[in-house]
């Protein structure tokens, strides 16, 4: 499918509406972390991933790796205005008996779904072990894997980090959702990881930075990232938590934190009036 | 039945090393993973063979646990084979998450399991993983008794298997008994020796005590049945209610601790089903300490001595029960 620049912003607008509706359905869930990733979600199953909708494990697409499972919520979201499920089974996110677990969690059959993950640290090293097989096997497929930079406290992230840049994985590119927060308060508080990028380059990747709420740096990014040859990218995604209801936007009390009917109905009312 | 016999003694280290190699050479799907103890772990007969297939990922154990999920997710059969102690302890949470609930087939090598690790001391012994690993869903945890057995076990769990695969093996040099056309299924134990007075379970390298045992005690006119539980889980309900039903008591033995063992998972389906006196040789909640792997055995109480003692001990008790 060809979708233009100017209508990324549409979808996304249409997602960050089906993450509230859901999240406030549900009681519970991660609005934050999932309003601030929408656009760099939508940016990907809209414009970068090849994959297919109709035939989620087609055998050549690009894999996505969620690593850190509780923005479930805009995976969740994406995945059903790309075609891979009704949009209303949204409604069910974190109900009994729902393909829409709390974490993603493939045992519920959900399509689209590559990896069953909620506990942080561990998703670059599936994407590493995906990226090994790509190569092995002379595949064109990319991994894209998703994280936070909360995550980058674990000390797996940086096991991974080594052995992508060991193996020369230039078909796996991370992208670290880097809104500055995390439950307990500011990253740089809780446990500073700057200089981020130093880090990275010192383990032997390649760093680029976005905007991640502006559609053409976001695509630039991934142009970049994808002609990068013999080594992994990384691209660092500043983003702010909660983009787009400016009442929750950088505060860090909505990681994990689900509106009320009442507030959702104000926040989805603020995105229809700013679009 | 059979009678068996030491034909020499060789390390089960070695039979899963010679196992990975034989199922790689059948399955291209097949793919290594290193953590800097490759040759400790026999994983260098199929590194040496198959070098474009091994990944050398070095000491970060917790990184290659997801990294054989993702080669598995896309289409893989990883083997990744480290010390016990490290693959069931230091990475449980990517074997929970990562590997269990994806239910990917990723075959883990537990190795250099118990106490008779010997030298190195607690630090290393791994008394601890069988537990840890059993209680975990999705995953079939295998303990084979010799190196003949291990070679068998391993080419099963990485041809015949779909999920996750914990095998534990040890490092010493122990006694080849079992035939190598043997009848093997994983989750299937293998009544070793017949008995009708007591029962007498036991897995991985301690089979073969419990087996020398039994027929010291039928010198002394106790038939005690020998049964060897290569599989612990999913546990043979059949063959241990059959052994409870039989003989009303029942010993289990282990190089692991009592607490959440083998031994419990036996327990498990006696309590529930059929209710018989049982008593339990195994590591009673202690760290090893350095020795020589003989020495440990003795002193820790894991030996054909021991095992006639509790199994004298409970036969003449079991009367007394109702």
């Amino acid at each position: 499918m060809t979708v233009y620049m100017n209508e990324l912003k549409q979808i996304a607008r249409n997602i960050r509406i089906d993450i509230i509706k859901s999240i406030a359905e549900a009681g519970s869930g991660h609005t934050g972390g999932s309003l601030g990733l929408t656009d760099i979600f939508t940016a990907l199953y809209f414009k970068i991933l090849h994959h297919k909708p109709s035939e989620p494990q087609w055998d050549d697409r690009d894999r996505l790796i969620l690593s850190i499972g509780h923005v479930a919520p805009v995976l969740y979201a994406t995945l059903a205005h790309a075609g891979y499920f009704p949009v209303q089974e949204l409604q069910t996110l974190r109900k009994l008996g729902s393909r829409l677990q709390g974490h993603p969690g493939r045992d519920h059959g959900l399509p689209g779904i590559e990896l069953s993950a909620g506990s942080l640290g561990q998703g670059l090293s599936v994407a590493v072990g995906m990226a090994l097989t790509a190569k092995m096997d002379k595949k064109n497929w990319r991994v894209y894997s998703i994280h936070g930079d909360g995550e980058m406290q674990e000390g797996s992230i940086w096991e991974a980090a080594m052995s992508a840049a060991h193996y020369k994985l230039d078909n796996l590119i991370a992208i670290i959702d880097r809104n500055g927060v995390q439950i307990d308060g500011k990253t740089k508080d809780v446990m500073d990881m700057d200089p981020l990028q130093d880090k990275w380059e010192s383990f032997g990747w390649r760093v680029l930075n976005c905007n991640g709420h502006d559609f053409e740096e976001i695509q630039q990014a991934f142009t970049q990232a994808q002609a990068t040859q013999s080594k992994p990218t990384v691209i660092i995604a500043r983003t702010i938590m909660g983009k787009g209801v400016r009442q929750i936007e950088g505060d860090y009390h909505w990681h994990g934190k689900a509106p009320s009917k009442e507030e959702a109905d104000n926040f989805i009312q603020e995105i229809l009036k700013a679009s | 039945m059979m009678h068996f016999e030491n034909r020499g003694n060789k390390a089960t280290r070695l039979g899963f090393g010679e196992g990975v190699l034989e199922a790689a050479r059948r399955d291209s799907r097949v793919v290594g993973i290193g953590a800097d103890i490759t040759g400790s772990v026999s994983m260098d007969l199929f590194a040496k063979a198959f070098p474009e297939r091994f990944f050398s990922l070095g000491i970060a154990e917790q990184n290659c646990m997801g990294v054989a999920t993702g080669l598995a997710l896309s289409g893989k059969v990883p083997v990744f084979s480290t010390y016990g102690v490290f693959a069931a302890l230091r990475t449980t949470d990517q074997i929970r998450i990562s590997v269990c609930y994806n239910n990917v087939h990723v075959v883990i090598g537990g190795a250099h399991a118990g106490i008779s690790v010997g030298p190195d001391g607690a630090t290393h012994q791994a008394l601890e993983d069988i537990a840890i690993m059993r209680v975990l869903p999705n995953m079939t945890v295998l303990s084979p008794c010799d190196a003949t057995q291990t070679i068998i076990a391993v080419q099963r769990a990485i041809g015949n298997m779909k999920g996750p695969v914990y095998i534990r093996f040890g490092r010493e040099p122990v006694p080849e008994f079992t035939h190598e056309h043997q009848e093997f299924q994983i989750g299937k134990g293998q009544q070793l020796k017949d008995g009708n007075d007591i029962s007498i379970l036991a897995t991985g390298h301690m089979v073969w005590e419990a087996l020398q045992a039994a027929y010291q005690l039928q010198q002394e006119g106790i038939h005690a049945r020998v049964i060897n539980i290569h599989t612990i889980k999913p546990i043979d309900e059949e063959i241990i209610l059959q052994a409870a039903h039989e003989t009303k008591a029942i010993i289990t033995v282990e190089e692991h601790q009592i607490m959440g063992g083998f031994g419990s998972a036996v327990a498990e389906v006696i309590v529930k089903n059929h209710p018989v006196p049982m008593d339990f040789v195994g590591i009673n909640d202690s760290f090893g300490e350095s020795g020589k792997p003989d020495e440990l055995m003795k002193l820790y109480g894991l030996t054909r001595e021991t095992i006639m003692t509790k199994t004298q001990s409970l036969f003449y008790k079991k009367e007394t029960f109702i």
